[in-house]
């Protein structure tokens, strides 16, 4: 328990730039096939701000991530228990369906996974099937606003129609962050976005996530603690399933206060 | 120092291994290489038999005959009423027909063997003619018919082995009733002597082996069985004696016989086969087989020899001698085989035809892929994406996986019991066919479809159900699509696989003598009727010599329907496939 108390004067010392707390997680847990892969994690996310969740392999934090849109439902043997609330209405809780919940927390993934569709189509896709989109043009407008939001109207706007997946690496990684914020979700989940990608398409990227801050509650995963401390504002340090530390990305970065963090960043281990 | 020293210890080591390494691989791509180049070869062999066989029964020999029609024979009623026309002669004003080509047969006997020159079902496709069209009762009518399959093979050449001599000199006929003398101005016949000579000689040989042996037979015999040897000793010498008295031809002839090849004349529309010949090969003896020649001398005229002997083919002299003469005045011609395409199976190999194993084979294939592609792939998507794994569809997996190894005719016996049995269906019909090929086609079809469910990746549904969309929207917007390719590959084969089993369809009664076609239409469904491998089978059984090449021109039938499945799977994978 002294550990959530940390959490919490951790992230109320949190001040920069947030305003109203997004997400509220308390005592979140998941166990794979009865084996304990997140234990009692508790934290608070803000709006309109980027927050890392960085770790080793296999500390609990994609696990983590997928506790925010569900989708440790579709993997066999998942037991989610704890509350993790967005904007106050609850998330783990059987009566919520998660396709609603989706509809409002986008996710993009490690490898960029278009659909085997036209460029278009991948980014109607989330508006046609939610009803989004009254008229063609409504959705023709939806799709250039998305693209142009993930910057990549200027590079794919004279070939809407080719598949998404001739375009290069981070230009799909792109276009499936269009994709996420073509359905205007709430909060965007990035798991190691830029992990399959070249350092300029991974610049582009980072580039692009600090854009999206302005508008949306973003929460990455990544690997990379450079790009932790580039792009995010808020930092959370995962070590076995455990949620070691919380705070401001500087004073994470500058001042650890666990000695595991500290041995983390300065790369003794992981 | 010691570095460089334990490189070049490697080097030597490697290099001294590098030459069996390289033999090694040399023997594996030869070995490769040869089981492609067989497996080659005997596809081409395979292929080449089955055309060499098949393609000519993709022709047929027609006889085309000048049928008068009139209304007193076909319509003895006289009101033009398909019950009075059926009535009608048909056969009669059939063979009229093709008697009035040969003028000079007159005896009854004769007149019969004309008949052998088609089959007498013909008269049923006239009748079937002059019902379609009642106008043309009391006109002459344009019959076309396929000549006899013997024949028909005759002029394609295999039934028989024949040549024509060249002939120098010209010829001198004297007729004396039916029998002709005949005498060369140059010795024509001389090479002739020499085959029969031979052919008489390799018979005395023959017999001259037998009579040792018969004689070393009679030691140890008493009674009644050594009369019988005795006997039979004595008949080989008898015919012994005779052939040497043949072969020295005492008064100047060589007579010939039916074991003997057949010699024929053909001069001017007349046609003679020979009866003897003389030891100098200048003249010989004749009978008249066609039209009339008497004391005149021709210098155009032709020696036909059918080396197969008479008694040993299946058509006569005189069958073959109105054959040629039919095909000189150009009433036989050489057509493509429509009766093929046209006609059900019939006795006669030269009415039968596939499209009634055709039409059952559509109609069998139409009820499989209703049946079994639905029920297949949605079985697999069930199993694959909504079904919990547990015990239970552990057990119907393992179960889907052994039906798949069930051994064919298993399901037609399942078919007989269910379907016919207890459910009522008819038999022979494509709709049980069709139900028992479902039953076998399905494991085939659920298999391939989990295969390439399964080979669509993980990240393709997690990109639809992280936008939001449901789990039957992420199968059936993205999964499905994907899968598609494979899921049809699958099912072509499976159909495919069904389209040329036999097995199952003996049970249910569709290995039969089917003569009509089904109608292609919902009332075909449960009208008797046979499918393409059946057929297949069928006539490989039939005793008639052109069946042969029936066969195998309904294995490319169904080879051709094989090969166009096969480009349609490969045409709409080419048109599904994505690429992720």
């Amino acid at each position: 328990m002294p550990e959530s108390t940390e959490i919490m004067t951790g992230s109320s010392a949190t001040t920069s730039g947030s305003d109203a707390l997004k997400v509220i997680a308390r005592d979140v847990s998941v166990h794979y096939d009865g084996k304990l892969a997140l234990d009692h994690v508790s934290i608070d996310i803000p709006d309109r701000s980027v927050t890392a969740f960085i770790g080793p392999s296999g500390c609990g934090k994609s696990t983590f991530l997928r506790c925010f849109n569900r989708m440790n439902d579709t993997i066999e043997g998942a037991r989610v228990s704890g509350s993790l609330k967005i904007d106050g209405r609850e998330v783990n809780d059987r009566a919520v369906d998660p396709v609603v919940l989706r509809a409002s927390v986008g996710m993009v993934f490690q490898k960029p996974n278009p659909f085997p569709k036209s460029i278009f189509d991948n980014v109607a896709y989330g508006p046609r099937i939610h009803g989004l989109a009254m008229s063609r043009s409504d959705l023709e407008g939806i799709v250039e606003t998305s693209l142009r939001k993930a910057g990549l109207w200027n590079e794919v706007a004279d070939r809407l129609n080719d598949p998404g997946t001739s375009l290069s690496g981070g230009q799909q990684q792109r276009l499936v962050i269009a994709r996420a914020i073509a359905v205007n979700p709430e909060v965007i989940l990035m798991d190691e976005p830029c992990s399959a990608l070249d350092p300029i398409a991974t610049a582009k990227v980072e580039e692009l996530i600090d854009e999206l801050r302005e508008n949306y509650c973003i929460i990455i995963v990544t690997h990379s603690m450079q790009q932790a401390a580039r792009v995010s504002q808020k930092t959370a340090f995962f070590h076995m399933g455990h949620l070691v530390e919380v705070g401001a990305t500087e004073d994470i970065f500058t001042n650890p206060r666990d000695p595991r963090t500290q041995d983390y960043i300065t790369g003794r281990f992981g | 120092m010691t570095d460089s020293a334990d490189t070049s210890s490697i080097r030597d080591a490697v290099t001294q291994r590098l030459a069996r390494r390289y033999r090694a691989e040399l023997r594996f791509r030869v070995a490769g290489l040869a089981a492609v180049a067989s497996a080659v070869g005997v596809l081409v062999l395979l292929l080449g038999s089955i055309l060499s066989q098949g393609l000519p029964a993709f022709t047929v020999y027609q006889l085309a005959v000048q049928v008068e029609l009139p209304a007193a024979e076909i319509d003895p009623q006289g009101d033009r009423s398909e019950a009075s026309l059926r009535r009608g002669g048909y056969s009669e004003v059939l063979r009229e027909a093709v008697r009035a080509e040969f003028p000079e047969v007159q005896s009854r006997s004769e007149v019969r063997s004309l008949l052998g020159l088609y089959t007498p079902l013909n008269s049923t496709r006239l009748m079937d003619q002059v019902l379609a069209d009642p106008g043309l009762v009391g006109t002459t009518h344009t019959f076309r018919m396929p000549i006899a399959d013997d024949l028909d093979l005759y002029l394609k050449g295999s039934l028989v082995e024949d040549r024509e001599l060249e002939t120098r000199g010209s010829l001198t006929l004297a007729a004396d009733g039916d029998a002709v003398a005949l005498e060369a101005a140059a010795p024509d016949f001389a090479s002739l002597v020499q085959d029969v000579r031979d052919v008489l000689d390799a018979q005395l040989a023959t017999i001259g082996h037998r009579i040792p042996e018969a004689e070393g037979r009679l030691e140890g015999l008493a009674g009644r069985d050594l009369e019988d040897a005795q006997y039979q000793l004595e008949d080989l010498r008898h015919d012994a004696s005779q052939l040497q008295e043949r072969l020295a031809a005492a008064d100047g002839w060589l007579s010939l016989d039916d074991a003997l090849p057949s010699v024929l004349v053909e001069t001017g529309g007349s046609t003679f086969r020979l009866t003897a010949l003389s030891a100098d090969g200048r003249q010989a003896q004749a009978e008249r087989m066609l039209g009339d020649v008497a004391g005149v001398t021709v210098d155009d005229w032709t020696l036909y020899v059918i080396d197969t002997p008479s008694s040993r083919r299946r058509v006569s002299d005189q069958l073959i001698v109105w054959t040629r003469a039919l095909v000189e005045r150009g009433l036989i011609t050489k057509d493509f085989n429509t009766y093929l395409f046209t006609n059900a199976d019939s006795r006669e190999p030269e009415l039968a035809g596939v499209k009634g194993a055709l039409f059952g084979s559509i109609l069998t294939m139409l009820i499989t892929i209703t049946l079994s592609v639905p029920v297949g792939v949605f079985t697999a998507l069930y199993l694959e994406e909504y079904a919990p794994k547990n015990r239970l569809t552990d057990l119907i997996e393992v179960n889907i996986n052994n039906l798949a190894a069930v051994p064919s005719i298993v399901f037609g016996l399942l078919g007989l019991s269910v379907f016919i049995n207890a459910f009522g269906l008819p038999r022979s019909a494509p709709l049980v066919g069709g139900l028992v090929l479902s039953l076998m086609t399905l494991p085939t079809v659920i298999i391939a479809t989990r295969a390439a469910l399964k080979a669509v990746p993980a990240s393709i549904r997690q990109a639809a159900l992280a936008v939001g969309a449901s789990k039957t929207q992420t199968v059936f917007h993205h999964v499905l699509p994907l899968a598609a390719p494979g899921i049809l590959t699958g099912s072509i084969i499976g159909l495919a696989q069904a389209m040329g089993e036999t097995a199952p369809l003996l049970m249910i009664g569709m290995i039969a003598f089917i003569a009509d076609a089904p109608t292609l239409g919902f009332e075909g469904l449960t009208q008797p009727a046979t499918v393409m491998p059946v057929q297949v089978f069928l006539w490989s059984d039939g005793a008639e010599r052109a069946f042969e090449n029936r066969t195998a021109a309904a294995i490319l039938v169904l080879l051709a329907l094989m090969i166009g499945l096969n480009a349609l799977a490969i045409y709409l994978r080419r048109r599904f496939e994505r690429r992720w």
